[in-house]
């Protein structure tokens, strides 16, 4: 399917490579450029088709099967497996947390972001340290540093909890990770706090393409910190926080680390997403028809969140 | 910049401070993994918890490798296999697509990025079942060489971003001046473009490289044998309902952590085009 779709004549194209030759102009000279280019980018093709576009197609069909525990296809199911989503009795519940933790992790990420960029944007000394000391966040492997915050809020041994306690924010250990709300809750800290590191380099980025002239000129004319950021910085900012903001929207929404690691031994699914309960249908319960059905609606509202930044953010133009 | 320095000079030891608390916060998770990996089995589950080793125990790094709870050393080899080759195989694909569509226009170009933007964004957990399924059939999968083509083909994007936007930043020209002056297609390349490229492409290899270091939601679902199972899955062994060895979970975790962020460091500056498609450079 993908291998043949890079043959078709794009209209799209509309400039000439500055120096080269001219574009090809109609019919067969147009498919040989496309020719010419195939040995090129069939390494590409073939992996994407063969290892995310082929195994999307298989999940579709796996979705409408009946599977037995160990694998074995029993036949048709028609929609069987939806509908049996659907009568399960967790479902509310699991997609308003998908729905809180979605909203709730991008939203407190975006603004504690938008706070350290602009911090970020100013020198000081020391600053290239601080760039530094945010990145381990990001390069570190997300199971590890949940791991080690699960162990500090650990409320027998738990090094944070004891903190806590011995500067007098709580009277005794409290258990964070034991009950689904506040585990969910503790989860949801850890999420922003991984997410901050992309978050807050990609606004930074974006903060370094506004001129110092921009910024200048702002305060010649009277305006205020505040009013300069609000009317003139944020809104040259959009372009970089809506890039921040939607591919946070896909990572958070695919994260299955944090959860696991943190309530993942809280019993029943008051602590699951989507996500989290594809994996539980998967390793639990081998209920891998179900675990299908689930991942092709998971799969769905990602390529929706996908058109929109195709929409919003138009990262195909070229300059 | 300078402007900023001149005006609000007086602010700066503030700011200094204040970023040092920042840096604090960010690291912090990972100075009580340091500290925790050096404390004994019973110190570190002690009721109040100390917060420096009363002991300190280097031995916990030697000792990790031969428990009852994880085949370490594998999972080590394994990690270091999958993340190696699923580098290569990156940089063997991504390289030659990256370049000719920075460097030649034609029809379904932009298709073709398309699809790779569209790859970016998806990820291994959200078609996790369909990969078990599809290893399954095809009789491979709980192997390396499954994980090799799932961290490949997802990172493959990334790749290709970063090393198109540095070949499409050389100028046509100075491939036509190094032929005026005699030079070879192949002098060309290692003499003239390769130097060029070289952040591009030692970025593609470093972001990759720690990505598939990292990866834990496919691997946990095709990778069931404890011996092939990579560091993120393994580390999870060691925390069990009623026992975990911490101390252990920490050791693993600093030799998990401390060479990615090394190789994260220097290609820090970069991060953000690769990451974004270009969208915010």
């Amino acid at each position: 399917m993908t291998t043949d779709t890079p043959t078709r004549p794009d209209g799209r194209v509309t400039r000439r490579p500055r120096g080269g030759p001219a574009r090809p102009r109609r019919g067969w000279s147009r498919w040989a450029a496309t020719a010419r280019a195939l040995p090129w980018l069939t390494p590409t093709l073939v992996l994407i088709a063969g290892v995310v576009f082929f195994p999307a197609g298989y999940m579709a069909w796996t979705s409408v099967r009946d599977l037995s525990q160990f694998g074995v296809d029993n036949g048709p199911a028609g929609f069987d497996n939806y509908a049996r989503l659907l009568e399960f009795t967790a479902l509310p519940r699991v997609l308003t947390n998908t729905i809180v933790w979605v909203i709730g992790v991008v939203v407190v990420t975006v603004l504690i972001s938008l706070a350290l960029a602009q911090f970020l944007d100013k020198a000081f000394p020391g600053r290239r340290f601080v760039r530094l000391a945010i990145i381990v966040p990001w390069a570190a492997s997300v199971v590890m540093t949940t791991t080690v915050v699960y162990y500090g809020l650990d409320p027998f041994y738990g090094i944070i909890n004891a903190f806590l306690v011995d500067i007098g924010l709580l009277d005794q250990p409290y258990g964070f990770t034991r009950n689904a709300v506040p585990a969910f809750l503790t989860a949801m800290g850890v999420a922003v706090f991984v997410s901050l590191p992309f978050t807050t380099y990609t606004l930074l980025a974006g903060l370094q393409t506004i001129p110092d002239d921009v910024r200048e000129a702002a305060a010649m004319d009277g305006a205020g910190p505040w009013a300069t950021y609000r009317r003139i910085i944020l809104p040259l900012l959009r372009p970089a926080l809506a890039v921040a903001t939607i591919i946070n929207i896909i990572n958070v929404f695919n994260s299955l680390p944090i959860l696991q690691v943190i309530t993942g031994s809280i019993p029943g699914y008051n602590a699951d997403t989507t996500t989290t309960l594809i994996f539980k249908f998967i390793r639990a319960d081998r209920q891998i028809d179900t675990a299908a059905a689930l991942s092709i609606v998971n799969f769905l509202i990602v390529l929706a969140v996908i058109l929109v930044y195709l929409k919003v953010v138009k990262p195909m133009r070229e300059d | 910049m300078a402007a900023a320095v001149r005006t609000r000079g007086s602010r700066r030891p503030l700011m200094a401070v204040a970023g040092a608390v920042i840096a604090l916060v960010f690291v912090l998770p990972y100075l009580i993994m340091l500290i925790g990996s050096f404390k004994s089995r019973a110190e570190i589950l002690q009721v109040p918890p100390t917060y420096l080793p009363q002991e300190w125990l280097p031995s916990n790094y030697v000792d990790m490798w031969s428990t009852p709870e994880t085949p370490l050393p594998y999972n080590l080899v394994s990690t270091i296999v999958i993340s190696v080759c699923a580098t290569l195989l990156v940089l063997a694909a991504a390289a030659p697509a990256a370049y000719y569509t920075a460097r030649h226009r034609f029809p379904g170009r932009l298709v073709f990025l398309l699809l790779v933007l569209i790859t970016q964004m998806l990820q291994p957990t959200v078609l996790a079942t369909g990969l078990f399924r599809q290893f399954v059939t095809l009789g491979i999968n709980d192997t390396w060489l499954a994980m090799i083509l799932v961290n490949a083909a997802f990172n493959l994007s990334f790749a290709v971003w970063i090393m198109h936007s540095f070949f499409a930043a050389i100028p046509r020209e100075l491939d036509e001046a190094a032929a005026l002056d005699g030079a070879s297609r192949l002098q060309t390349l290692r003499r003239v473009t390769l130097p060029l490229v070289w952040p591009g492409v030692v970025t593609a290899i470093i972001f990759t490289f720690v990505a598939c270091w990292n990866e834990f939601a496919a691997s946990l679902v095709i990778l069931t044998t404890a011996e092939n199972q990579p560091l993120s899955v393994a580390l999870t062994k060691f925390v069990g309902q009623y026992e975990s060895a911490w101390q252990y979970v920490f050791a693993v975790s600093i030799v998990g952590i401390v060479p990615v962020v090394v190789l994260f460091a220097l290609i820090e500056k970069r991060l953000v085009a690769g990451l974004t498609a270009g969208a915010v450079k």
